[in-house]
Order: C-alpha cells, then structure tokens, then sequence
C-alpha cells in the first residue's frame, strides 16, 4: 500500500484537465488546436506553431519502454522501493514519465510493452501508471 | 556600450491562489510583451528570469531555460537571476548588460513568484531568507520585525507618529484603484489606515505590502531592433540608467540604522551614467514595501533631507499631479508585490507613463523616471532610469 504522503503535483486551470482525467480512469494528451501536434506534459503553448489553443484526447493507454530506471537510494517517504520509473513511448507518439507496477526490477527493459492502469493512493489521489502488457 | 531600449511590455493581473502555474504566468506576460513590441519571437535570443521563491514554495529551479521552452524559445541563452525582492530589477539589469555589452540584440525580462498556495508559516520562513540568516533569520526576526525595528527607530528619532507614514498607503491605493492588474484594487481613508491590524508595532497592515502572485514581462533591445519596431505616435523609451548598489543584509552592521546606503549608491550611479540629477526626474517609482522604506528611500536618493522623508508628499507632491508621483499605479502595497516580479512590474507601469498609455493613472507629460526596487531591508538596490527618447 501507498503512503498517502506522494508529493502532490501543481494543479491548476490549464493542466487540471489532465489530474481530471486520471481521477476519472483515463489518460490524458495535450493536443494543440492550431497544428493538431499532441504534447505532454500540458503546457500553455505549442512548442511548433506556439498556438495557445489547445484540447485534449483520450490516450489508448499502450506503449512500450523507452528508458528506466530503478530507484534504492536515498529514499522519499511516500513511495514504494524499489521504485521503478519508466519513460514510456505512448502508441500515440508522445512521451510520459511514469511508474511501473507488477514487474519485479530484474524484469524491465528497453522496449517493453506495458499498458496504463490506474493506481488509487489510499488518501483517494488517482495516478495513471503502467505495468507490463498482457499482464495480470 | 550601446544604448537600449524598452520595447514592449506585459503583466498578469496579480492574483491570490488562483492555482496557476508560473510557467503559465509567465507565458502569458511573456505573449503580452512580444505582442507589444511587436517583434517576431526568432529576434529574440536572450531570456532573464528574476524570482526568488520558486526553489523554496514551488519545488522548481531553472525558470530561465523552463519558461524559454514554454514560450518556444527553447535553445536560447536563458537564466534566472535572484536578490530577494529585487530579483526583478536585478534581471533587468542583467539583461540590459547583455544588450549593452553586444551580446544580444534583443532580450526578454521576466518578472515570476507564485506563493499563495503555501501556508503562511512557509511563506514568512522563504521570505526570511532575504535577511542575513546568522544573524538575524535563525534568531526569528520575520521581514516585518526588521521594518518594524527601523520604523520605531526613525520614530523615535525624529519625533514623530504612526500617523505620518499615512500618506504614504493612501496615494499608492489611490493609485491602484484605478489600475486594472492591481491587486488590492481599493481606496483606503486614513481612518482605515490607521485601524488596520497591528502586525508587529509600530507595522500595521496598510504599511505593509500584500502576498500575492504575478508575472510581468519587459523587452529591452538595441536601437536597430527598437527603431524597426516603433510603434508610430509612441516615443522610444531608452534605458539612460541602470545600477545596482549594495549594503549589508543584517541591519546591525550598519552604522547608521537609518541610512540606505545601497539606494544611496545606485541613485548616483544610475543619474550619472543617464546624466540626470534628481530635478530632471518626473516621476519615482520606488520600493514601497513598507511605508517606513518610503520615507527611507526618498532620503537616501536625495528627494528628501535625512529625517523629512515621512513628510514628503504630505501636501500632494506625490500625487499623479504632483511635483514627483511615486507608486503611480499602485505600487507594491495596493498593485501588490509579487516578490521577484515586482521590479519588472515596475518597469512595465513606468513604460506605459513615459508613452502616455497609463490611462486614469497617467503623470501629465511624464518623460524621465527614476524606478527602484529594493532586495531585503535595502542591501540590494537597483536603480534604473527610463527617458522618452
């Protein structure tokens, strides 16, 4: 179980819509209105065509591993170690960082599919994490 | 060196948790700036944060290179500069020397500090850092503590009451009543200045400024970039001065209590280098973070004899039609001071009096300003020094 203590993330009026979208089950891309570019994390410009209209669209949830790593040392209260952070290359083409669940450290590597699952903190906090795909 | 100008101005609204982040602000005023301006983005290469907080409240470092990609200039040359509350100024500064010196043609200033989201408890601690930590920050001693301590010493030394510093909060929230982006945007009488909340005696609250967030953006550019851009009907503004002077942080190493050095330091120096002296200055737009650094810096920059500060301007010399308007739209008690925004802030509103657009706060024919903003108790000072070309 998940200490309740995670750092929280800043949420405000112009990347709320993603913390909104985790608490409802899903997983949320940035998706610029002028040029159609998908982007995350949320920002207020389109690094392309530097549009300030944006909206959103609902990721499939698949992607594979682009990079890891496996955290021992130090140590944040809050979180479970040994910690694995992912980056994941979503199906979609954008990039997250993330965590992975239900896979021992010695079992990840570059390039594995994993798929987004939603990971309740017992304070009630929804993060959208990824654990290996096919997985149980 | 060459001359530079400022070319374009932005500023958010300043707000009280409104749950948005810096790197939101500071696009927004950044877009304002580059719109006034009217300048392409691919002009500018260099960016200049100034913030004080951000490590400490928001848990994020870096502002310079993060707010250039927000804004899409990511790869530029980018940084953040930090002196307490005058963090603002002191990247303007820096960005003035990187247009003077040729290294830039033109350079974007930001101005950035979000800290209502934090308790109080953390807010006052952060802000605690501005003093000398050995000697005075571990002791316990708050920003208002050392106001408080200089106000009762100026009081006690030139005889005189609470009830002077009074005209000091009423034209800065006459000010700022008619200033849109001001954040206490509301006139106060004397009565309510004087029944305000004591803080720590003899500070009560209206001779305090408020905790809020903001973002103000500035543009300063060589003179190629600048004239290409003018806008026609608006007059150049040049930066004629711009200095930073120094003091000690803890107030007990210095000698004389009631003397800024620092302001004293960088008035001169910003006069000299624009070839000014006080007369030719229309307009001051200081530090009032507390009203007793009011009377304090219209005696060091020589606007006032030692001990008659706190009677400046009590028969409207500091009105916007008076002899030399200071806090004209607001400043940092009713416009509000978001702590290392508040010297870009500054510069924005002091742009807009020099080109005439300051609308209800507008200074009759205003064309030379003095602007300062102030870091801790006055050991960083930076003096800039607008002129309509």
């Amino acid at each position: 179980m998940t200490d309740p203590r995670r750092i929280k993330p800043p949420m405000g009026p112009d990347n709320g819509w993603w913390w909104d979208m985790a608490a409802a089950g899903k997983l949320g891309i940035q998706r610029c209105a002028g040029c159609q570019t998908l982007r995350h994390p949320p920002t207020p410009m389109c690094g392309d065509c530097h549009s300030t209209q944006w909206d959103t669209v609902e990721a499939s949830g698949a992607g594979t591993v682009c990079s890891y790593t496996v955290l021992t040392h130090p140590q944040f209260p809050g979180y479970q170690y040994p910690l694995i952070i992912i980056l994941v290359d979503l199906a979609e083409g954008t990039r997250l960082t993330s965590q992975l669940v239900d896979c021992e450290p010695e079992n990840v590597e570059f390039g594995l599919p994993v798929e987004m699952i939603i990971q309740e903190d017992p304070d009630g906090f929804k993060l959208p994490v990824f654990k290996p795909a096919g997985a149980a | 060196m060459r001359d530079v100008y400022l070319i374009g101005i932005g500023q958010t609204k300043t707000t009280k948790n409104a749950g948005i982040r810096g790197r939101y602000l500071a696009a927004d005023a950044i877009e304002q700036a580059l719109e006034s301006a009217g300048l392409e983005r691919d002009r500018i290469s260099m960016l200049v944060t100034g913030n004080m907080m951000s490590g400490m409240l928001t848990q994020q470092q870096q502002l310079g290179a993060l707010i250039a990609d927000v804004v899409g200039l990511r790869g530029i040359e980018a940084a953040t500069v930090e002196s307490a509350c005058s963090s603002g100024a002191a990247a303007a500064r820096w960005a003035f020397m990187g247009v003077a010196g040729g290294f830039h043609d033109a350079a974007i200033v930001c101005g950035i500090e979000r800290m209502t989201h934090a308790g109080r408890e953390d807010i006052t601690a952060a802000l605690a850092t501005a003093a000398d930590w050995e000697l005075e920050g571990c002791k316990g001693e708050s920003f208002i503590s050392l106001n408080a301590k200089l106000m009762k010493l100026y009081m006690e030394a030139y005889g005189v009451t609470a009830a002077d510093f009074a005209h000091f909060a009423i034209t800065a929230h006459d000010n700022g009543y008619t200033n849109p982006n001001a954040f206490l945007q509301k006139q106060i009488d004397f009565d309510t200045y004087m029944n305000s909340r004591m803080l720590v005696d003899p500070v009560k609250l209206f001779d305090a400024p408020p905790v809020c967030d903001g973002a103000a953006a500035v543009i300063l550019a060589c003179e190629d970039v600048a004239r290409a851009a003018a806008r026609s009907g608006l007059p150049l503004i040049k930066v004629a001065g711009s200095a930073i002077g120094t003091d000690s942080l803890a107030l007990a190493e210095r000698v004389d209590q009631l003397q800024l050095s620092g302001v004293a330091l960088s008035t001169k120096r910003a006069f000299a280098q624009a070839g000014v002296s006080k007369d030719d200055i229309d307009l001051f737009e200081l530090h009032d973070a507390y009203t007793i650094i009011t009377s304090l810096s219209l005696e060091a920059a020589g606007f006032a004899e030692k001990g008659r500060g706190v009677h400046f301007g009590k028969d409207g010399e500091i009105a916007l039609d008076g002899k030399l308007p200071i806090s004209t739209m607001g400043g940092l008690k009713s416009r509000g001071h978001p702590v290392g925004a508040t010297g870009v802030y500054q510069l924005a509103e002091t742009y807009m009096q020099l080109t005439g657009t300051a609308g209800a706060n507008q200074v009759p024919g205003a064309e030379v300003a003095l602007i300062q903003n102030i870091g801790g108790t006055g050991a960083t000072v930076i003096s800039h020094v607008l002129m309509a070309a």
